[in-house]
């Protein structure tokens, strides 16, 4: 029998939040985390938690396995558990709404800064911007981001200063679009990012480099904009 | 755009650069430092290495240099563990007293170590 121990808070009736312990059994099967959290739920439909596709497309069930942060649908058992034991817990850092649910305001808010959409300021064209298959390679490992902030509450600076610190998942998207040719903000872009919490709040630990569920690398994208600000400034 | 008048040089690049800088400036004065001490130094020898111009000038930008990287430093120190968001008002008070403090000991320790380099 697996020991499964989640961690449980209802404001409305706890003092506080407590782990439970369930006994869950695999059947010898190598389960995803998330198959192990929909069978829970099935005994105590109080368990919550947030999920969507249940294929690390849609990033709603970003938590804290067994102290790693990752996708609950794509991590399965095997990956994850030592000793028999599996410890989830809500994303780290974030206020918890309910169980395994935290509130993202403060994780969108550092995405909203960094505005996340297209900006070019020259007539648009008939059709579409194009862009030389060279410039589209750039965005590559960039662009697949699906926010579900495993990067973010996994990076110590971002637990200490979620209101100033952009945070690896939001400064791998403020890279994307000043990477992107047909972006011509560049340089506004650079300017709202010169001051000492937004980007050099990273000391480079690259905890988000190892927990991405995707596999991208937000640490080499900061590096790439402390480079551009520098060659910007100098 | 988050602003911060108490950073170093108010810009998270000047002071990523100023600490990169001051960093290989402090590394290249230890190294110095230690290879004089490894190879045996007597007071004589000393006292006769540090009445030399370019030492003096190396050590007072070495000073300098820890001055600036332990201001940058520690102030990234202090906006994280002393903040409003986590303590409230507490958090200014204790991190503007600390920040004084650090200011003045580093201040203290460049004229002093003026005075040692150049009053003896």
């Amino acid at each position: 029998m697996l020991q499964v121990s989640i961690y449980r808070y209802n404001p409305e009736t706890d003092q506080q939040p407590y782990m439970q312990d369930f006994q869950f059994d695999t059947e010898g099967k190598d389960l995803m985390v998330l198959d192990v959290l929909e069978q829970l739920k099935a005994q105590d439909s109080s368990v919550t938690y947030r999920r969507s596709c249940r294929e690390g497309v849609c990033g709603s069930d970003g938590l804290n396995i067994n102290g790693k942060n990752g996708l609950a649908c794509i991590t399965p058992l095997s990956a994850t558990v030592k000793n028999n034991k599996l410890v989830v817990r809500p994303l780290p850092g974030l206020p918890v709404i309910r169980d395994l649910v935290v509130d993202m305001s403060m994780f969108y808010a550092q995405y909203e800064k960094i505005q996340p959409y297209l900006q070019n300021n020259t007539p648009a064209p008939a059709i579409e911007r194009l862009q030389s298959p060279e410039d589209r390679a750039k965005l590559d490992g960039l662009y697949e981001c699906i926010l579900c902030a495993c990067c973010s509450t996994s990076c110590p600076s971002f637990w200490w200063n979620p209101d100033r610190f952009i945070g690896p998942a939001g400064l791998l998207q403020a890279y994307r679009f000043l990477a992107d040719s047909r972006d011509t903000a560049t340089d506004e872009r650079l300017s709202r990012l010169d001051d000492p919490f937004s980007v050099f709040r990273c000391h480079g630990i690259q905890n988000c480099v190892n927990v991405c569920p995707k596999g991208l690398n937000p640490t080499r994208a900061i590096g790439h904009i402390r480079t551009m600000l520098l060659t910007r400034a100098t | 755009m988050v602003t911060a008048v108490t950073s170093f040089g108010r810009s998270g690049t000047a002071d990523w650069l100023v600490q990169r800088v001051s960093g290989v400036i402090l590394l290249a004065y230890f190294l110095f430092i230690g290879w004089v001490v490894v190879s045996g130094v007597d007071y004589a020898s000393w006292k006769s290495l540090f009445g030399q111009t370019w030492v003096r000038v190396f050590s007072l930008m070495a000073l300098l240099s820890l001055a600036a990287h332990a201001w940058i430093g520690l102030w990234a120190v202090v906006t994280d563990y002393l903040t409003e968001r986590m303590m409230g008002t507490t958090g200014n008070v204790l991190r503007i007293s600390s920040q004084l403090a650090i200011a003045l000991v580093l201040f203290v320790y460049v004229v002093w170590g003026v005075q040692i380099l150049w009053g003896y």
